[in-house]
């Protein structure tokens, strides 16, 4: 069938694409890395796992204190493979917080974003427009900030879009760990954006420099930019677009349970 | 290519040593004859040797599959070959940017990413009151004339995309020049990595560029193994090969769903934004990340599937690629769409070959290399997937080469999981031998990927170029855009969809 009777057909067969969540499960794949559990009394207590990370995200190995800061991880998975049982990681897609220091978790407690003050989520709360700014992110942070829009996540349900001007915008998205060459940019689309206004810093290099920390030609991410308040930071490398609208859904008190709704998808077992 | 130029294969370690080194003349002399005979510049890069700085040449001979090694030692200037072989003038800018070498007679000498020098000393640019200019501060080509107008674009863009700057001269509509800039997103990846390998290696490698995490990935890992003489397990290399191509897959559907999103088809693009999805769930599958992170490492790949898993996961991609089929025919079967796309941002053949263009940039010219076919390593040398090309060198041909690409790579892909040979998946990498050198090609979405590692006397890391074919493939687009409507500048950027950060590293 060719022309509209075509596409109508096709769109059809397609069916309904938008996910479950947040009234049901979100699907992940069980080998998916999310929120991780350390436990400092198992095997090594994981200093062989806080010697394998690329990152140094693993503080106080074996000691009762011991914690992983979210903001540096990249769930590359290597400290649970060097360390297991120590380190284990969960599917446990929510892994944002209100401020940096947040993101030091042991796992043992889930990590749920707290949601803005009463009069900002009458503001925001029911429609919150976006700017985003790349500031040296490697186009994971980026595309995965795409898919969030896409007819599967569909962030627009919610009133929640990201629009091509931050005269238009409620806050910004920054992604990177603010290269010295985009940091004037990054500082001219926050002063071009109204207030009052959000920031959120997404993945790991927005939130520590990632695996670009302490390089000479970059700010280690948006706590190396005083100038500019953050909201909300959702950890991950990238991100999966579920942690991202979870972490702004809970920020504007549209999600406030703490129950974890998790369905798999039947094809790769967990190793 | 003659005795005074070594020969070498891809991710096929050499002796350092054994890399001749050439009076500036005569290495001069045969880069451009190889050139003009036909080779292609894969890498053309420096790095600081005393006083001096130590230019390496790698010329790729597709036709041959074979790969030519020649170098230098140049001091602080040396005559320009770009105008001569434009493919260059991107290399010549990065080696006075990195090392101070000015390439004297280069057409258009200006910054190439804005990054510190990597050996201290004069500023190339003479930067003295302002260390560091922001891209972007820089005086443009400029066309004078009544009603000649100047239209600027970025950093920061209006869609969820990195950042970068274009300049376009117009006349009304008409565009006579787009001039690219470009070092937003430097973050100092090749310094990084020299005195590796470390823990950080193998991450730093996945996010020079995020969509190609695989492809640099692997090129990293065949490195590495070419310079420790190691051979991986079977098993690893199939399923490398398999993430490989579910990366393709990933970023040309998604490619042609933003494609059609430009051209105001809203149907395909919405369909190829959730299928782009399923590919890229199947790599979370394998690794449980969806970009494939985390999968690829020196000795093989971390994660395996059992015969059960592997034919679940050819079941998904199978039943993905039917549903992008039936997307896709609507969207090339549509005359308001091919009315867009076709005779758009044409570039041609010669101009290809000129700029050294590759991947499905290249293909679409009608110039057909593919490193999978070209310079095959691992499971490519047994298993050949088709090159495609098509002839028009426009967005059409650009979009339908990537059309025909996925078919082939979903072949691949659903063959190779229905039956992944026995054995392990990984086993221990020794490190690198010292005083080595190894060229890793590998054909990712974008075209070549190309890493040139030469080990010191430590067995450390002494030199990491990496080219990422956005290095090449720039040019092509501020070409295309060349007598072109400014209306079309989105449509035939997203027909190349090219790296930012892989250009900026």
């Amino acid at each position: 069938m060719d022309g509209l009777p075509g596409i109508l057909q096709f769109r059809a067969g397609f069916g309904r694409q938008t996910v479950a969540y947040p009234e049901g499960p979100a699907r992940f794949p069980e080998r998916f890395r999310g929120l991780p559990v350390l436990d400092p009394l198992v095997g090594d207590g994981g200093r062989a796992g806080a010697a394998a990370c690329p990152t140094d995200a693993i503080r106080d190995p074996a000691l009762p204190g011991m914690a992983i800061d979210l903001g540096r991880c990249t769930f590359c998975g290597l400290c649970e493979e060097a360390s297991p049982g120590a380190i284990r990681f969960t599917r446990d897609y929510r892994i944002s917080g209100r401020t940096r220091e947040e993101l030091r978790v042991n796992g043992v407690a889930p990590l749920l974003a707290r949601s803005l003050d009463e009069k900002a989520r009458r503001l925001f709360g029911r429609s919150l427009r976006l700017r985003q700014v790349s500031a040296a992110g490697c186009n994971g942070c980026e595309a995965e900030l795409n898919a969030s829009g896409n007819v599967q996540f569909d962030m627009s349900r919610f009133g929640v879009a990201f629009v091509a001007s931050p005269r238009h915008a409620d806050g910004l998205v920054v992604t990177g760990p603010v290269s010295a060459n985009m940091r004037e940019a990054l500082l001219k689309t926050w002063e071009a954006t109204p207030a009052p206004r959000i920031v959120v810093a997404v993945g790991a290099c927005a939130c520590s420099g990632g695996i670009f920390r302490d390089s000479p030609v970059q700010s280690n991410g948006m706590p190396g930019v005083p100038e500019i308040p953050v909201d909300l930071w959702v950890a991950g490398c990238p991100p999966h677009p579920i942690t991202f609208i979870d972490g702004v859904l809970r920020l504007l008190g549209r999600v406030e349970s703490g129950e974890l709704k998790l369905a798999g998808t039947g094809i790769v077992e967990a190793r | 290519m003659t005795t005074r130029v070594l020969q070498a294969w891809n991710a096929e370690a050499v002796d350092a040593a054994d890399v001749p080194v050439l009076p500036v003349d005569e290495f001069q002399q045969i880069v451009a004859d190889t050139l003009a005979a036909g080779a292609r510049v894969s890498s053309y890069a420096g790095r600081a040797d005393g006083d001096r700085t130590r230019v390496t040449a790698v010329l790729a001979d597709d036709a041959q599959g074979r790969l030519g090694v020649l170098s230098c030692r140049v001091g602080a200037s040396w005559p320009s070959l770009a105008a001569e072989c434009p493919s260059l003038q991107a290399f010549e800018r990065e080696i006075l940017e990195q090392f101070g070498v000015r390439p004297e007679g280069h057409p258009w000498l200006k910054p190439l990413r804005f990054e510190p020098p990597h050996v201290p000393g004069v500023d190339p640019w003479g930067r003295v009151a302002n260390p560091t200019p922001i891209p972007g501060d820089y005086p443009f080509f400029r066309v004078e004339g009544e009603e000649v107008h100047e239209v600027a674009v970025g950093p920061v863009h209006a869609g969820v995309i990195e950042p970068g700057h274009f300049r376009f001269q117009c006349h009304g509509e008409h565009v006579f020049t787009l001039e690219i800039v470009l070092g937003y997103q430097h973050r100092g990846v090749e310094p990084m990595l020299v005195g590796g390998p470390d823990r950080r290696t193998v991450t730093l490698l996945e996010s020079v560029a995020g969509d190609t995490s695989v492809g640099n990935a692997i090129t990293h890992a065949n490195a590495v193994e070419a310079l420790a003489d190691f051979q991986i397990p079977a098993r690893a290399s199939v399923l490398r090969g398999v993430a490989l191509e579910l990366e393709r897959l990933a970023n040309h559907v998604g490619d042609l769903g933003m494609l059609a999103g430009d051209v105001g088809f809203l149907p395909t693009a919405s369909y190829c934004g959730a299928l782009r999805a399923d590919f890229l769930n199947s790599l979370a599958e394998i690794c449980g990340n969806r970009f494939g992170r985390g999968l690829v490492v020196p000795g093989g790949v971390r994660f395996d599937l059992d015969a059960g898993e592997a034919s679940r996961l050819a079941d998904k991609v199978q039943k993905a690629w039917e549903q992008v089929e039936g997307a896709t025919r609507l969207l090339f079967e549509s005359p308001s769409v091919r009315n867009r796309f076709d005779g758009t941002g044409v570039v041609s053949r010669e101009t290809c070959s000129d700029l050294g263009l590759v991947g499905p940039a290249a293909r679409a010219c009608g110039v057909s290399r593919d490193v999978r076919r070209d310079h095959a390593t691992g499971v490519f040398r047994f298993l050949h997937v088709p090159t495609v090309t098509g002839e028009t060198g426009d967005v059409f041909a650009r979009a339908w080469v990537r059309r025909l690409e996925a078919e082939r790579s979903v072949e691949f892909v659903t063959r190779q999981l229905r039956a992944l040979p026995g054995g392990p998946v990984r086993a221990r990498c020794p490190p690198p031998r010292p005083g080595r050198l190894v060229v890793s090609l590998t054909e990712g979405w974008r075209g070549e990927l190309c890493h040139v590692v030469e080990t010191g006397p430590d067995a450390r890391f002494l030199r990491y170029k990496l080219v990422d074919p956005s290095f090449h493939n720039w040019m092509g687009l501020a070409m295309a855009l060349r007598g072109e409507q400014i209306s079309d500048f989105p449509l035939c950027n997203k027909s190349f969809n090219l790296s930012y950060c892989g250009h900026d590293l």
